[in-house]
């Protein structure tokens, strides 16, 4: 079992009656990973998270979590894995130090003080004593996090943990998961910034309608879109005549006085000898990087949210 | 302490940290004492109810008649406040997805909400009880207490016939209370629950005094909570008794059966 995989998922289906909001998922996250989940709402992201963490049946296939399945093993198959899915939700009569105190106990019963260090990890030790009631958004962010962490996960599951945080909050829960993946912990985040994906993420995987229409290694993502390049060249019609003419260059195409076209490095390189030996002028050749947002849109056909944000794309 | 243990102690610190819990339980400790202060205040009494013409004869009377008048709606309203809000309420805050997503199955997380409930009915039975002795006892003396057959029984006696009394009476309400859970379960939704756990009591009220139904009417929840008349007559009738508590068994099991299975296999979607 210690081979396995943190999260493993095999033809993972969700239904509710004619509509399926899983479609044969397979995901591998990797231990040490901080495996970025993407998709737009009602991809079917957070009813993968219900599957894996036991809270709804699949309605075919299996998603296991260090090689056990919920529905098979039930709350043992959650050892060593921790998280929450949309918000997490507390009792608003509790304080938040009695809230913890509960959900440890439906643990192991832990001491004091290791409530007291998770409290000091999130910042929220000052307001431990206030109702749960009183706290903002935010703050039960910050609550759920250091519920997760009094497990001590191996893995933690993460829905959109910096959905409704201020820029500040946002800034330190980043921080926060930078800090726990740096310490061994395997994350699965589903996020809704795309720009925080590609901060924190090794490994992506885009969910559509359902179905997952790319997982593999972030840096592969983005260096597939590195093979687009841009010519600016003094006399365009003779470029472009050049680029046609050369093996390897596709997509080729004019966009008012720059060229765009795609190809690997190495014909690239090539090209720069044939445009010369052309007598071809050219002012600048330079690979054109898609961020992972043009890729996502791409991939997603440019679905978006409701909480689609000037300088971020909410998945 | 055990993994239920632990459980079931948090429930009940949970429902000693909402105001229903308290509205059910002073609703209960008041009845008796505002029961006993009126009739203090006023001449005559409810003569036409068991144990009735002796409620000023003593206090050991007084808990006996309250039982009766609040067996009717009070006491099956305020055990649904709380029972039928046990399972929704994890709805109504989302805080089902957070306790199951922890180390304990979720058929010890049911049983401790099982036993919880069932702890809140037999306090709010037996508080309502002793506070109805102690309220009579100061207003009219802890005497002997005529039985229903009409001999006198010690005081000493009358006491442990009370709490067997309680006992049983607690019976049919446990029986209420699953029906509450198990409404709770499916439903999701604590007001919904509330009340057709009521209408479910009246509904077994309703169909114990309709003519024609004489045949299935010792078999009617709400017959059950006459079956402690038993222990008060001259030689004690075990037959009510005996009923009361397998029938209370198929009224408690059976509810709770299909609210075990509904809450081991459901789906939680955002709750």
């Amino acid at each position: 079992m210690s081979d396995a995989p943190p999260v493993e998922t095999r033809g993972l289906v969700k239904r509710y009656g004619e509509i399926v909001a899983v479609d044969h998922v397979d995901l591998s996250v990797e231990p040490g990973d901080v495996f970025g989940y993407l998709g737009p709402n009602g991809a079917g992201k957070t009813t993968s998270l219900r599957i894996m963490l036991g809270l709804i049946r699949p309605t075919a296939g299996s998603a296991r979590l260090h090689g056990r399945d919920p529905l098979i093993d039930g709350a043992k198959a959650l050892e060593g894995v921790a998280g929450f899915v949309e918000a997490p939700r507390f009792y608003p009569y509790l304080s938040g130090r009695r809230n913890l105190r509960l959900l440890a106990d439906y643990d192991e019963p832990v001491s004091r003080a290791r409530i007291d260090e998770v409290l000091e990890l999130v910042e929220l030790r000052d307001r431990a004593k206030d109702r749960v009631g009183g706290y903002s958004h935010g703050m039960r962010q910050r609550l759920g996090i250091a519920a997760a962490l009094l497990r001590a996960p191996r893995l933690l599951l993460l829905d959109e943990p910096t959905t409704g945080l201020d820029p500040a909050g946002m800034r330190d829960m980043r921080e926060l998961v930078r800090r726990l993946a740096g310490e061994g912990i395997t994350i699965l985040l589903s996020s809704h910034l795309l720009h925080e994906v590609e901060e924190l993420c090794n490994r992506v995987a885009i969910i559509r309608r359902g179905a997952i229409v790319y997982q593999g290694r972030l840096r592969e993502l983005l260096s597939r879109a590195a093979s687009t390049y841009r010519l600016n060249a003094l006399e365009p019609e003779r470029a472009r005549a050049v680029l046609l003419a050369h093996s390897g260059v596709g997509g080729v195409r004019l966009d008012g006085s720059a060229l765009r076209f795609s190809a690997e490095e190495e014909v690239v390189a090539a090209l720069t000898v044939a445009l010369g030996q052309a007598r071809v002028a050219f002012t600048a050749l330079v690979p054109e990087t898609a961020t992972l947002e043009e890729l996502f849109l791409g991939m997603t056909d440019g679905e978006s949210s409701d909480h689609d944000r000037p300088a971020a794309v909410a998945v | 302490m055990t993994a239920l243990a632990r459980v079931y102690r948090w429930e009940i610190a949970k429902l000693l940290a909402q105001k229903r819990t308290y509205l059910g339980l002073g609703t209960a400790i008041a009845v008796p004492i505002v029961f006993v202060v009126v009739l203090v205040l006023q001449r005559g009494g409810p003569n036409d109810v068991p144990l009735g013409r002796y409620i000023r004869d003593t206090g050991l009377a007084v808990p006996f008649v309250v039982l009766f008048f609040m067996s009717i709606w009070g006491l099956p309203l305020i055990t649904a406040l709380v029972a039928g809000d046990i399972v929704a309420s994890e709805t109504h805050n989302g805080t089902l997805k957070t306790i199951l997503t922890r180390s304990r199955e979720r058929g010890e997380v049911f049983a401790g909400k099982t036993l919880a409930t069932a702890t809140y009915t037999l306090v709010l039975v037996f508080a309502m009880g002793l506070v109805g002795l102690v309220a009579g006892s100061v207003a009219w003396g802890f005497h002997p207490l005529t039985s229903l057959s009409g001999t006198k029984v010690s005081a000493g006696h009358g006491l442990v016939l009370l709490l067997a009394s309680l006992a049983v009476y607690a019976l049919p309400l446990a029986g209420i209370a699953a029906f509450a859970v198990l409404l709770s379960t499916v439903t999701r939704n604590s007001a919904a629950s509330v009340v057709g756990a009521l209408m479910w009591a009246l509904l077994m009220q309703l169909l114990g005094v309709l003519p024609g139904t004489e045949g299935i009417r010792p078999y009617l929840l709400g017959t059950q909570f006459e079956a402690w008349h038993g222990f008060l007559r001259t030689p004690a009738d075990w037959a009510p008794v005996i009923r009361a508590i397998w029938l209370c068994a198929l009224y408690i099991g059976l509810p709770l059966i299909g609210a075990c299975l509904v809450f081991l296999r459901r789906d939680v979607a955002g709750e």
